[in-house]
């Protein structure tokens, strides 16, 4: 089986460097900022920009193929399921 | 039997000589997957043994009221190691490690998994993390005592060697999990021409959902261990109230992987008894589909009913209704099981060797263990038996009367294709009557002490316990008795049994159709499946 290899450019790759500081700093802002329930709601959403961009681009999967990509939809999917259920908990209690 | 196909001695021919290695070397860095497997079999039996002995000790300590031979102190410590070598390092790898990786690749007709190095080094990981376990008991402040549960905030304050025994488990977690990317792969990309999803042998359909399980559960049981090592070493208050903290959020953490956990240790038990049902009752097995179906949907319908063991702890009104219905509608998938279990007899002509008998007792145990859960599942009766005795006979009727009896019928139908000789009968059926009879007082007693009121996890009870307490402690002798009895005939007979041929039992899947015991390769050549793994007929056999 053949593999293509993508090489992400050092620009690229620092920009998005940035980004995740950028975005850090934002989940310091929320948590000082927002109490109760937006503070979970801001830090999730939050949370997961900053992991797209760690799956997309360090870890190729913006360049992977189709299988790779709904293999890894079908895990974040369970996780999120997961994280989900636990809301029914935390938001009645 | 034709007896030109019989092996002469034991052990000498097939797997166990074809390569021409021998000594230990051969063995534990091997990566061929019968011998990978048998390692994983004695590793696991080996932890079982011991664990057996600590159940009977808990069991001597529970006979009469008050102090008999050992103080609270160590019964804590004794229930919890009890938990985790019988939990961690038996049954949850127990039967992917050992059956998974002896049959699973051969049922598909391939030479091995996907990548065998891989799968060496899962049991590398295995060992290493059970060594790490070991030396937690007797290093440190000393076993921990936490039960195998590890709930905070004790965990988090005991000072006994709980961050050792944590980071044992965390390792062995990494173990099931390469395990279960293996078996995902194999079954995807190796099974041989003409074995469809259709043809799959319904034990790897369980093997199949199960590995999904590890994969996708495993990971946040690894999570949740290591933020008690981080609780314990940097304080950082995750689940500690006085600091923003939440010690519910461990409760969800631990059973959002340990309730799926129960379906790793059971799924692939419902694979064997799939496997035995039709080969002894001499007719295809009924509802194959919806077996196979059910599989995957207790697999997942099972990940998602955690909260049903927090009733009682505080979580919110509206979770406790979400998880209790979730977890009834688990009931349907197994019911399908057992209805078709139970189909497959009807009209059977039906053979009660060892293995059969094991799979019918599984039936028995494991609905009466399922029903009793639903007593757990159900939110207002749990409130009354939640952390009773009645829990500990529930989860030994699932896990020991289910999975465990599982184990024991496949060590009986596989065993003896891979070491090329057989048990005698007779005393397998004697030791089967005497578990069966021993297990039944052992645990039936425990759920009606339950019912009386007698807390779980105290070593002391009032004295109106005390009768059956020792009704109970009599059935462990009388259950390891028959253990005893079981292993010695089966050992006995592997090693100086009559030889066997090829296909003792008349079964129509493929590892029966090579010789015993299996060659390192396999299959001579590719097989090409033409029949379904019950299709006798077509397979020809009478």
């Amino acid at each position: 089986m053949s593999e293509q290899q993508h090489i992400v450019s050092y620009g690229k790759l620092t920009a998005i460097w940035l980004g995740l500081l950028a975005l850090t700093a934002l989940t310091v802002w929320v948590a000082r900022h927002n109490a109760g329930i937006g503070h979970v709601w801001g830090s999730l959403a939050i949370a997961v920009i900053k992991g797209g961009l760690v799956i997309a681009f360090f870890m190729h999967m913006k360049y992977e193929g189709r299988l790779l990509r709904w293999l890894l939809f079908f895990a974040l999917s369970v996780l999120a399921i997961f994280i989900g259920f636990t809301f029914f908990d935390v938001l009645y209690r | 039997m034709n007896s030109a196909e019989k092996v002469h001695p034991a052990r000498n021919g097939g797997f166990w000589t074809d390569t021409g290695k021998t000594g230990i070397t051969a063995w534990i860095f091997s990566t061929d997957h019968k011998r990978i497997g048998l390692l994983y079999f004695y590793s696991v039996l080996t932890f079982f043994l011991i664990a057996v002995v600590l159940g009977v000790l808990l069991r001597i300590e529970l006979m009469a009221p008050g102090r008999t031979i050992m103080g609270p102190q160590t019964y804590n410590a004794i229930f919890t190691v009890h938990g985790v070598l019988m939990i961690f390092l038996f049954i949850i790898p127990g039967f992917q490690g050992s059956f998974g990786n002896l049959v699973m690749p051969i049922q598909i007709g391939s030479r091995d998994v996907a990548f065998p190095r891989l799968n060496l080094f899962s049991w590398w990981l295995y060992i290493a993390g059970a060594a790490v376990i070991i030396t937690s008991l007797f290093t440190g402040g000393g076993p921990p005592d936490t039960g195998w549960t590890f709930y905070v905030p004790f965990s988090e304050r005991t000072g006994t060697n709980v961050s050792l025994a944590v980071f044992g488990v965390f390792i062995v977690g990494f173990s099931s999990i390469i395990t279960g990317l293996n078996f995902v792969t194999t079954i995807h990309r190796l099974r041989a021409e003409g074995m469809t999803w259709g043809r799959l042998p319904l034990f790897v359909w369980s093997l199949y959902a199960t590995a999904w399980v590890q994969i996708l559960a495993t990971p946040i049981l690894g999570i949740t261990l290591a933020l008690i090592i981080a609780e314990r070493f940097l304080g950082t208050g995750l689940f500690d109230p006085a600091r923003g903290g939440d010690p519910l959020m461990y409760q969800h953490l631990f059973w959002i992987y340990s309730h799926p956990a129960v379906y790793i240790m059971i799924l692939p038990g419902m694979g064997v008894i799939s496997e035995i049902m039709p080969v002894f009752a001499r007719k295809p097995i009924f509802g194959y589909k919806m077996i196979a179906f059910s599989s995957l949907a207790i697999a997942a319908a099972g990940s998602l009913v955690w909260g049903h063991h927090m009733f009682t702890s505080g979580m919110s009104d509206t979770a406790i209704l979400v998880f209790s219905f979730l977890t009834f509608v688990v009931a349907i998938p197994s019911a399908i099981k057992v209805f078709n279990w139970v189909s497959t007899l009807y009209r059977g002509s039906i053979s009660l060797e060892a293995p059969m008998l094991f799979a019918l007792a599984f039936i028995l145990l494991f609905s009466i263990g399922g029903l009793s859960g639903l007593v757990l599942g159900a939110a207002a009766t749990d409130i009354h038996v939640h952390d009773t005795q009645f829990v500990v006979g529930h989860f030994h009727y699932v896990i020991f009367g289910g999975g465990v009896f599982a184990f024991f019928g496949a060590m009986h139908y596989w065993l003896p294709k891979f070491y090329g000789r057989r048990y005698a009968e007779k005393p397998a059926v004697v030791a089967w009557v005497l578990m069966f009879v021993g297990f039944n007082i052992t645990y039936f007693t425990m759920m009606v002490l339950g019912m009386k009121g007698m807390p779980r996890r105290y070593y002391d009870y009032l004295p109106e316990f005390a009768p059956l307490n020792l009704v109970s402690t009599i059935g462990s002798w009388i259950l390891v008795s028959g253990l005893i009895l079981m292993l010695v005939n089966l050992f006995r007979g592997l090693f100086k049994g009559e030889p066997i041929d090829r296909n003792p039992w008349g079964a129509a899947t493929l590892e029966w159709t090579i010789p015993t015991p299996p060659p390192t390769e396999n299959f001579e050549q590719e097989p090409v499946v033409t029949h379904g793994p019950y299709d006798f007929k077509k397979a020809g056999i009478p």
